[in-house]
């Protein structure tokens, strides 16, 4: 057996996400001083290190908990006592707003998501994504569209190229972007759609970077939750987020953010 | 380990627990196999050298000490099972088999509503069906009480002989073997053959531990010749022995097996004519075995044959008896009613 | 969702089928070896019961990829990967349930000893007849129990078929999936009614298997 490629901490963290997903773990309760914080697991790497850099400034500290934002959605609406969520949509925090276990007002947008198109392989995909045209590959990864932003936005990129229903039978769906970035990365789909800040950390294979004129910006959106409501380290930490540090933070990472 | 047996009547295997009499089943059937060993059966070859012939390739027949019925089949379905396998045109019917063990009610019946000794008749039967040229009997008498076990060895011996079908017989019991057997093979431990022939011979062979037993007992192979219809006696006669014997034992010229035990036999120096004894056979003192205790068992040659006496040391010294001298051997006729 | 519920069925199906093959000349090898290899083989099968399907799933994922040790075959036969098709699917199925087969029939024949084996083949029998006809009747219970078992978690199993399928409708969509998705988009009332479903013809398979079991047990008695 052969890896594609020596599996990093990344993957085995996606794999650690994934199985938190499967099992639905509970989130520890928060104790008084500490301030807990939903991510979306395809954030997963940049909220540690925001999370870092947050508790190093103010000594408050922060318990992440990673899963799929529908799965957090969720726990949330099951008394999950989180105080903050940073969905990998826009939807779901304005439904807990709706429900009233978000604080109104609280959403904002703290990162962009920017597609990429990618391959294990280098060369596979050419700087323009000539290869959708072409059409030489037997499967094509997207993350579920009706679930997960970077599925619906695949879609929406694919057809405004016009080539969707040529791929369409050629399409297998994560269930989320994570996932379908493992069905690349172990060679199994030659190609798909995943974040562009995924792309960005392996920096390996071969990727095109989807312009953001072919689909819907991904907006994902956080929010400070009833528990959170008089947590005073939840309302620092997502005033944090909107800071210009944080900001070159998100953006390093492959996302982008709202002017 | 080497040793040859009849391939006719049934060879009873006698030894202590643990001497390996059982691996030496196993390995005629097929079931263990013994690096280095050989094994002839009627000139076929069923082990030597590289040959194995595995156990289904054997025409042999196999009762284990537990019956081993399959529990998912009715007892036709039992006796059917090696019948339906065996190669060739059946020699051996089921009809034959069914009424030669009685198995008719019980046909149609589950292994695990039978009796202890009604299922061991069926794996008897069911074994015989698979057309056997030898019957391997593994303590088959073992697991049942004494009155079941004495209603099938008769039988076993019957169908043995109506079938033409040798058999081996497994025992640690010596009482069974002197009912059953014809030839004897003693085991000692350590799997080795100490001593094989005749069961008579051996059973009176002063060189063998048998003779001095205190419960030894001798078996003789004779034929009916007359029936007293109103004493209900019946004489028996052969190998230069006549005895007279209760109760009916089939026409003239029919086989009668007796086991005669060494205690039932007296000794008399002149000819008795005042006793009860209808048996009085005249008889040359072969040997006489003295062993620890109060007993003397004597070696008798009669006629062809030979019967074994047991008595007390005091009477042996008081007759004033020696090895060689000829007395009169006094077998008590009723003790020769029951068998066992 | 109207494909998924022929498709479940026919990899639940097909999965117990492959594991009678397979699990029952499996058990009856580990019922009867004897040695070291005995309960290591014993504790590779057992292995899905302690990894989590999705962890199962992924390495699957690359076993049955363009990278696994299967690829020379699959290029062979024309196929890039046997991830996100049905016949990946019943692979996995067949690993993640193995386990469920072959310890209730191994325990079987366990039960059942050799008395009987050595019986039928001194009865004339060779040894597949022997096994057939006298150690398959015997261990009809634990058979049963097995495949009620790999049925039944087959027909919801999620992780692997998450890990390894691709969510492709009619192929690989199974329901447990549809179930998900139907959770993870909040239609939660879809979710549960599918779910319930599931769970009331779960029950009604195995109600129906276990009184024919125990009616057959009964006639034979």
């Amino acid at each position: 057996m052969t890896l594609p490629r020596p599996p990093s901490r990344r993957q085995l963290a996606m794999l650690a996400a994934l199985g938190i997903v499967a099992f639905g773990l509970r989130p520890a309760p928060a104790r008084a001083e500490e301030t807990s914080v939903a991510v979306a697991a395809d954030f997963t790497v940049p909220a540690k290190r925001l999370a870092a850099a947050f508790e190093q400034k103010t000594g408050d500290t922060l318990v992440l908990s990673f899963a799929a934002s529908g799965q957090i959605l969720a726990q949330i609406t099951q008394g999950a006592p989180y105080a903050v969520f940073l969905s990998a949509d826009a939807a779901r925090p304005r439904k807990l707003a709706a429900m009233g276990l978000a604080v109104p007002g609280s959403v904002f947008t703290y990162a962009v998501g920017r597609l990429a198109l990618w391959s294990a392989q280098p060369g596979f995909v050419d700087a323009q994504g000539q290869v959708l045209q072409t059409g030489h590959f037997t499967h094509l990864a997207i993350a579920n569209p009706q679930s997960a932003p970077y599925g619906a936005a695949a879609v929406q990129a694919l057809k405004a190229l016009g080539v969707y229903a040529a791929v369409a039978p050629k399409l297998v769906t994560g269930e989320n972007i994570a996932q379908a970035y493992q069905f690349i990365a172990s060679g199994n789909a030659e190609l798909g759609f995943v974040a562009l800040s995924e792309v960005l950390q392996d920096k390996s294979g071969s990727a095109w970077v989807v312009p953001q004129s072919l689909y819907q910006p991904i907006m994902q959106d956080a929010a400070l939750l009833k528990a959170g409501e008089d947590d005073p380290a939840a309302r620092a930490f997502l005033a944090y987020l909107q800071t210009p540090e944080a900001r070159a933070i998100i953006r390093g990472y492959g996302y982008g953010t709202t002017p | 380990m080497a040793f040859e047996a009849p391939s006719a009547g049934i060879t009873g295997l006698f030894g202590p627990s643990g001497c390996g009499k059982t691996t030496l089943l196993r390995c005629l059937a097929g079931l263990l196999r013994l690096p280095g060993a050989a094994l002839r059966v009627d000139g076929e070859i069923w082990q030597e050298g590289p040959i194995f012939l595995p156990p289904h390739r054997r025409a042999l027949g196999m009762v284990f000490q537990e019956a081993r019925l399959f529990a998912h089949l009715s007892v036709r379905e039992n006796l059917r099972f090696g019948l339906r396998r065996a190669k060739g045109a059946p020699r051996i019917t089921d009809a034959a088999v069914i009424d030669a063990l009685g198995l008719e009610p019980l046909l149609a019946r589950a292994p695990a509503g039978l009796s202890g000794g009604e299922r061991q008749r069926v794996a008897i039967g069911r074994a015989l069906l698979a057309q056997p040229r030898l019957l391997l009997l593994d303590e088959p008498l073992a697991a049942l009480d004494r009155e079941a076990a004495q209603q099938i060895l008769p039988r076993l011996r019957e169908v043995s002989r109506l079938f033409a079908v040798p058999a081996v017989y497994v025992s640690h019991d010596l009482a069974e073997i002197e009912q059953i057997a014809d030839y004897l093979l003693l085991m000692r431990p350590g799997g080795r053959i100490a001593a094989r022939g005749e069961l008579g011979a051996l059973l009176t062979d002063p060189a063998l531990p048998f003779a001095a037993r205190r419960d030894a007992a001798m078996v003789l192979e004779l034929r009916a010749q007359a029936y007293d219809e109103i004493y209900d006696l019946t004489t028996c006669a052969g190998a230069g022995v006549a005895l007279t014997v209760p109760g009916w034992h089939g026409p003239a010229g029919a086989a009668v097996r007796l086991r005669v035990r060494a205690s039932d036999v007296s000794i008399a120096k002149t000819e008795p004519w005042d006793s009860s004894i209808l048996n009085a056979l005249p008889a040359r003192i072969l040997s006489a075995e003295t062993a620890a205790g109060p007993h003397v068992n004597l070696v008798l040659a009669v006629g062809q044959t030979r019967l074994l006496s047991s008595i007390t040391r005091k009477s042996f010294d008081s007759l004033g008896l020696a090895v060689g001298g000829m007395v009169y051997a006094q077998v008590k006729a009723m003790a020769l009613a029951a068998p066992g | 969702m109207p494909a998924a519920i022929p498709l479940t069925l026919e990899l639940a199906g097909l999965s117990t089928a492959l594991l009678l093959l397979l699990g029952v000349p499996l058990a009856w090898g580990l019922a009867r070896g004897r040695g070291w290899w005995v309960e290591a083989l014993g504790a590779v099968i057992a292995l899905p019961l302690v990894l989590p399907p999705t962890v199962l799933g992924f390495y699957l994922l690359i076993l049955l990829g363009p990278h696994g040790p299967l690829a020379p075959l699959l290029a062979l036969a024309g196929l890039h990967t046997l991830a996100f098709s049905f016949t990946g699917l019943v692979i996995g199925s067949v690993v993640c349930s193995l386990p469920f087969m072959v310890q209730p029939v191994r325990s079987a024949f366990a039960a059942i000893g050799s008395a009987p084996w050595e019986a039928a083949l001194t009865l004339r029998a060779a040894p597949w007849d022997a096994f057939v006809f006298v150690i398959l009747p015997l261990a009809r219970g634990g058979i049963v129990t097995g495949a009620i078992l790999s049925f039944a978690h087959t027909l919801g199993e999620f992780g692997m078929v998450l890990m390894l399928g691709g969510d492709i409708p009619g192929k690989t969509e199974v329901l447990s999936i549809v179930i998900f998705n139907d959770v993870e988009t909040l239609r939660w009332p879809e979710a549960g009614a599918l779910a319930a479903g599931m769970a009331v013809f779960s029950f009604g398979v195995i109600l129906v298997t276990l009184r024919a079991e125990a009616r057959m047990a009964r006639l034979r008695a």
